[in-house]
């Protein structure tokens, strides 16, 4: 009976605080009187109008345009709709542009780096939170000193590095390692793991601990389990990182027969001598992927943007 | 699970008392560091190979010139003399503060504004805001191709827009004109904001959520107007948030490569007007068949490294009370 009470009283309290916060700018009374509610419908269909055709708009022509044949994806003025509609360009597009395996490879790198990322960043974090060892305060002011230098200015000494790895001299060049291994080191992704570790009482950690359990046991029974928010945001950074990047890959994976290149470099570099079509046809094969994944994972990929991401 | 818990408690209580019975040691802290280091140690490699190595290194090469017959050999400040003379860095810096400048008047300000309507907006809150975020979910060639395609001069989508409201066509990408605030940088902008705004926009929104209506509340009891309130209320409330996507912003846009590489294939515009200080970079390591120079290259990174940095820091250092 006395749970009941304290969970009734706890819903008053939100529903309380819910119509407190939900007073936004403009206030709910300026809205509902006649004035407020014809211009509210008048912003409301002409934002919805808008955005659609921003937005939407080009992804339109985007799966449309691939329809078409050459002489009509480059004719002045462009049609709004395929008048003659050619299904076949999407696979000749695929076959010749080889998009299957740039797929393939976009995939294969993403993953890679989330597990290599996974791994060793976060055992680092945990370990730079939780175990504090000797010299750990040095290598976190490194590591964080390394987000005002972004990789971009670094190309060409890191691609120097990789042709020729200093005392093992590796030469990673256009093995998925290339990709995977430079994307462990992400100052921002460990700050994030880290800062969440810090937060998780060491009470938890040292009962583990009396009862024996090994470091690595507390990690994975204790520290992970209560991280998995943390965890979800840092993996979709992650992914999305190694899917969108350009440059580095475009040095070190480039030009290799069968292609060895991600979706995001192969498309580009196969528009040279492609017809107009076939070329938006691959860029719609290409753009496919990631949006089924955005309307899959919107919610987590939205809320982890806002409140594990930025968030100071 | 109380019989868990105490036992736990119990325990852990008795724990240093077991732990202060042994003389204290160098070798259990030589173990738990070593343990500690373990977990570190893959995290420090990466970083050693692929982030602090190549920026010492790059220092290096800024002032080494290649030797005939291989091996490397001081070149004083050879290198920097030789980008500083080239007029392609002069140009190349001041298209990407031209950039920066556009991004920051569309790409900051615009999801703001944006922000700003999204909630205030009662009724298809969920579809919008996927909507924005939509293209930043794009693999970013696809996008940037397909605006190659609209901008196209001979047979693109917004000439066709602008011809049919009897406005004067252009050249978008590919116009001419070196001027400060050139048509071709902002047809790079506007497809660059296009595909990037939704994660900012989506940012601006958790802030705004967060702002407590009492604020708004008493500001509208004194009389203050929409504008009034944005000004009085909103922009003081999202305060650490604004400076801290302004800096993100700054250092995100100076690194610009992809949107100029591929809506000029690569070219960087007519008389180099697209041209960006990270795609002079690539030129000189890479591009130049027969010429490449990781030096000079190595030079130039230097010079954006130290700008980057000094921005990053001075800027933190700027609002440091506030933030």
């Amino acid at each position: 009976m006395a749970a009941t009470t304290t969970v009734s009283t706890r819903a008053q309290v939100n529903k309380r605080r819910d119509t407190t916060s939900t007073r936004t700018l403009i206030s709910s009374v300026a809205l509902n009187r006649r004035r407020g509610k014809i211009t509210y419908r008048i912003v409301l269909t002409l934002v919805i109008v808008l955005f659609t055709l921003v937005f939407i708009g080009p992804l339109y022509f985007l799966f449309t345009d691939g329809l078409k044949s050459t002489q009509e994806a480059i004719a002045t003025p462009p049609t709004l709709y395929p008048h003659n509609v050619y299904p076949s360009n999407y696979t000749q597009a695929w076959n010749r542009l080889d998009v299957g395996r740039m797929l393939w490879n976009s995939v294969y790198y993403a993953a890679g780096a989330l597990a290599f990322q996974l791994v060793f960043d976060v055992t680092a974090a945990y370990s730079l939170s939780k175990l504090r060892p000797v010299l750990g305060n040095v290598v976190l002011f490194l590591m964080l000193a390394t987000l005002m230098i972004p990789a971009t200015v670094l190309v060409v000494p890191q691609y120097v590095t990789i042709v020729n790895m200093p005392l093992v001299h590796w030469n990673l060049v256009g093995s998925p390692e290339a990709i995977w291994l430079p994307s462990v080191a992400n100052a921002f992704n460990i700050f994030l793991l880290k800062r969440f570790f810090d937060s998780i009482p060491t009470d938890y950690i040292d009962a583990a601990a009396v009862d024996g359990a090994s470091r690595l046991m507390i990690l994975w029974r204790i520290v992970l389990p209560m991280s998995r928010p943390i965890i979800g945001v840092v993996s979709i950074f992650a992914t999305v990182a190694v899917w969108k990047d350009f440059l580095w890959p475009l040095l070190v994976e480039y030009g290799y027969s069968p292609t060895r290149e991600g979706l995001n470099v192969g498309i580009w570099q196969a528009t040279y001598g492609t017809p107009e079509n076939l070329i938006i046809a691959a860029s719609a094969m290409a753009a496919v992927p990631t949006i089924v994944f955005f309307l899959i994972f919107q919610r987590n990929i939205m809320a982890g943007l806002t409140a594990g991401g930025i968030r100071g | 699970m109380a019989n868990v818990l105490t036992g736990v408690a119990r325990r852990t209580a008795a724990a240093p008392a077991a732990r202060g019975r042994r003389p204290r040691s160098l070798l259990p802290r030589a173990r738990r560091n070593g343990a500690a280091w373990g977990f570190l140690i893959g995290a420090v490699l990466c970083f050693s190979f692929f982030s602090w190595y190549p920026i010492v290194r790059e220092v290096i090469m800024s002032f080494q010139k290649p030797v005939y017959g291989g091996g490397y050999a001081f070149a004083g400040w050879s290198n920097y003399l030789r980008i500083f003379r080239d007029p392609t860095f002069w140009q190349a810096w001041r298209n990407t503060l031209e950039f920066t400048l556009l991004a920051l008047v569309l790409g900051y300000a615009v999801p703001f504004v944006v922000a700003i309507v999204l909630n205030e907006l009662r009724h298809a809150r969920g579809y919008l805001r996927a909507l924005v975020y939509l293209p930043v979910m794009l693999t970013p060639a696809a996008a940037l191709l397909l605006f190659a395609y609209f901008y196209n001069p001979q047979y693109g989508l917004f000439d066709d827009i602008l011809h049919f409201l009897h406005l004067p066509t252009s050249q978008w990408v590919f116009q001419p004109g070196n001027g400060f605030i050139s048509t071709a940088m902002v047809s790079v902008v506007i497809a660059s904001t296009w595909m990037n705004m939704g994660s900012a926009t989506l940012i601006y929104l958790a802030a705004l959520q967060n702002i407590p209506g009492e604020l708004y509340e008493a500001a509208e009891l004194e009389g203050a107007g929409i504008f009034r309130r944005i000004r009085h209320v909103t922009i003081p409330q999202t305060r650490l948030i604004l400076t801290l996507l302004l800096m993100l912003q700054v250092v995100a846009t100076m690194q610009m490569f992809i949107e100029s590489f591929v809506l000029t294939n690569g070219g960087g515009g007519v008389g180099d007007n697209t041209q960006s200080v990270v795609m002079l970079i690539y030129q000189y390591a890479f591009a130049l068949s027969g010429a490449s120079n990781y030096n000079s290259a190595s030079a130039l990174g230097v010079v954006l490294m130290l700008v980057l940095a000094v921005f990053s820091g001075g800027f933190l250092w700027a609002t440091r009370e506030r933030g």
